[in-house]
């Protein structure tokens, strides 16, 4: 069968298993559309933020960018799993005792003031928003090069998927899907990457594979070194950014993803605050089992990338380099008129440029892998986009339903109105990704990393801080977040945009470039936060004492409506 | 309330300086060091930085886990 074929045939059951698993597990109260009722297990749950967490991003685009920027990618990989760590520690488990429904009435209601919330509901939607446009991107895609339709019908198509189940299925429908969307893209990362370190290593597991030796006898790290030097390009395992800015990256993105309100929400399904930790631990695991394979397909796939087309002439290229052609992601311009690909590093010389983002999906036909298994990547692809999709579009929707209208225009709403109004806003904010999916608008990538640098610089330190100082105020606070955002804003417009006069990589500040400038904002959001709570009032005395009862992990259960 | 917290405090400080030794420690400020040595054909530092820190960041928040159930049932937070 061919891979069209195949791919047809996988998709299409995975599409119906989530529209089977959506309409089992409808919501029926805000309470199950916001937090699936609160009852979720930690295992569960863990799949599902492990589903929720790793986006189009982590599965199409991360170990292409690996494979390209070799220990630069690092940043990548101890970034977004170290703030793991940091979720379990410092926030899970006490905004699981706190019992809410959204990451703005935290904010909310531990600093006792709709500023604060206001200030947290725009970063909400800032962040979710910029993260789900390159989610719909990843769908189409996918569905483009392997379905061979235009990119707009492949988004249109997962827009009526994700449709399905968030609206009708709230965090509950989320939650399953996300459960069996988990599974299908760890199947579809793990198969070709097994597949492929046998061929080239003869180890069955990746992590161990790229440490090995090739049919020759060298090791694999070894030989990558040495084409990357005979090519000119700079050694693969010592990367080319500064160490300071490696640094920052990572300090950034870990901080990121710790205030990535899509992932926090995922903590307040769980029926007591031991799960919320358990299902951190969980979450993380199943998270590593991909990202601790990632550096391992970025080898295998770099080294036979080089190996297939370097110094090869261009009739004798293999199937698939044609086919990624036809999409412009693979580009050939022979400069020397000499008929044969040069793949180097001086830019004047080098003739192949390839998109990072088609390393994973072009992995298992650039190992000659049988068709099934090929189009086992494109259903893992979409599974992938379309879960943190639907977990952000959520975040958006509640914002909007919960934090805006419930808690800010019209506290009188009744429950039924307000679950149609969480059900509308789900359904524009699908619009709107979608438009942003059609017709992505050239600051998608750069927002992204924004999307990161934003979270760090705004409600990491709010959230860190109202769980560990009871003397931090609303003043200091909402001080905070503000200075942190419009810093990380302005760097990053002055650097990526070039608003503020604009400014080159010998402009940045001690050497950071945007993606690591988050730290330095959340750092400066932390003295700002601490100096302006000291000249002012201490907050409330049952503010504190919320603060006291959210560090005690027992007596959950009543928390839930108001 | 005060020796659980206080406790609870003591846990994260140590977790915590782990995993800022295995991530930013082995992997970036003294990658170059630790390159070095070799375990079979991963350089050590490079080593860290792709896979170690990941799997240590795993058992961080697993032994975690152990040690705050086991402070919850001493001071009679546990529930069920």
């Amino acid at each position: 069968m061919s891979i069209q074929t195949w791919t047809w045939i996988l998709v299409g059951i995975t599409f119906t298993l989530y529209i089977v698993i959506a309409i089992w597990s409808r919501a029926s109260s805000t309470k199950e559309f916001y937090v699936a009722g609160g009852g979720v297990s930690p295992l569960a749950n863990g799949l599902a933020t492990a589903a929720d967490w790793m986006s189009a991003a982590s599965f199409i685009s991360m170990a292409g960018i690996i494979s390209f920027g070799g220990y630069d990618g690092s940043v990548y990989l101890m970034g977004w799993t170290g703030g793991y760590v940091l979720l379990a520690l410092l926030l899970a488990p006490y905004l699981r005792k706190f019992g809410k429904f959204t990451v703005p009435d935290f904010i909310g209601d531990r600093y006792y003031s709709n500023t604060a919330r206001s200030v947290a509901i725009f970063c909400a939607l800032l962040v979710s928003f910029t993260y789900v446009a390159g989610q719909m991107r990843g769908v189409g895609l996918v569905f483009s090069r392997f379905l061979e339709v235009d990119i707009t019908t492949g988004v249109i198509i997962g827009m009526i998927i994700v449709l399905f189940y968030a609206v009708l299925g709230g965090m509950k429908g989320i939650t399953y899907t996300q459960v069996a969307q988990y599974c299908v893209l760890i199947f579809a990362f793990m198969v070709p990457a097994i597949f492929i370190s046998i061929q080239m290593t003869n180890n069955v597991i990746p992590q161990l594979g790229f440490g090995g030796v090739d049919e020759s006898g060298v090791y694999l790290l070894d030989k990558l070194d040495g084409l990357h030097r005979e090519l000119g390009f700079a050694e693969y395992t010592s990367g080319s950014k500064s160490m300071l800015d490696v640094f920052m990256i990572t300090a950034a993105l870990m901080v990121g993803t710790a205030g990535l309100p899509h992932v926090i929400v995922r903590f307040f399904t769980v029926k007591k605050v031991a799960d919320a930790r358990k299902s951190a631990g969980w979450a993380l695991l199943f998270i590593a089992i991909l990202y601790t394979t990632a550096p391992a397909v970025a080898v295998f796939s770099r080294t036979n990338l080089i190996e297939t087309v370097s110094n090869v002439k261009y009739e004798n290229v293999p199937e698939w380099f044609k086919n990624w052609e036809e999409t412009g992601l693979i580009k050939f311009e022979d400069k020397n008129g000499d008929g044969k690909i040069q793949y180097v590093a001086d830019i004047a010389k080098n003739e192949l440029t390839v998109d990072r983002d088609i390393m994973v999906l072009a992995n298992p036909e650039i190992a000659n892998l049988p068709n099934w298994v090929i189009a086992l990547v494109a259903a893992g692809g979409l599974a992938a986009a379309l879960s943190t999709a639907a977990g952000l579009l959520l975040v958006i929707s509640s914002s909007v339903s919960h934090d805006l209208i419930k808690k800010m225009i019209k506290p009188e709403i009744s429950e039924k109105g307000e679950l149609i109004a969480a059900r509308t806003s789900a359904v524009v904010a699908v619009g709107v990704a979608g438009y942003f999916g059609i017709h992505p608008p050239d600051f998608v990538a750069a927002t992204v990393a924004l999307a990161f640098g934003l979270a760090a610089a705004s409600f990491f330190p709010a959230i860190i801080l109202g769980i560990f100082s009871k003397r931090m105020n609303k003043e200091g606070a909402v001080a905070g977040m503000v200075v942190g955002i419009l810093l990380m804003l302005f760097y990053m417009t002055k650097f990526k945009f070039n608003w503020f006069g604009g400014g080159t990589k010998e402009d940045w500040w001690f050497g950071i470039s945007p993606e690591g400038f988050g730290t330095i904002a959340m750092i400066v959001n932390f003295i700002v936060s601490i100096i302006v709570s000291k000249f002012t009032a201490s907050p409330p005395k049952e503010v504190q004492e919320i603060v006291e009862n959210i560090r005690i992990p027992s007596g959950v259960g009543k928390a839930q409506n108001h | 309330m005060k020796s659980y917290w206080k406790t609870n405090l003591r846990y994260l400080l140590i977790l915590l300086s782990i995993w800022f030794l295995v991530s930013f420690g082995a992997g970036i400020l003294f990658r170059e060091e630790l390159d070095t040595i070799r375990i079979g054909g991963f350089k050590l530092g490079f080593w860290f930085a792709q896979q170690g820190s990941i799997y240590v960041f795993v058992i961080l928040i697993f032994v975690y886990i152990r040690l705050m159930n086991k402070l919850d049932k001493k001071h009679g937070y546990d529930e069920e």
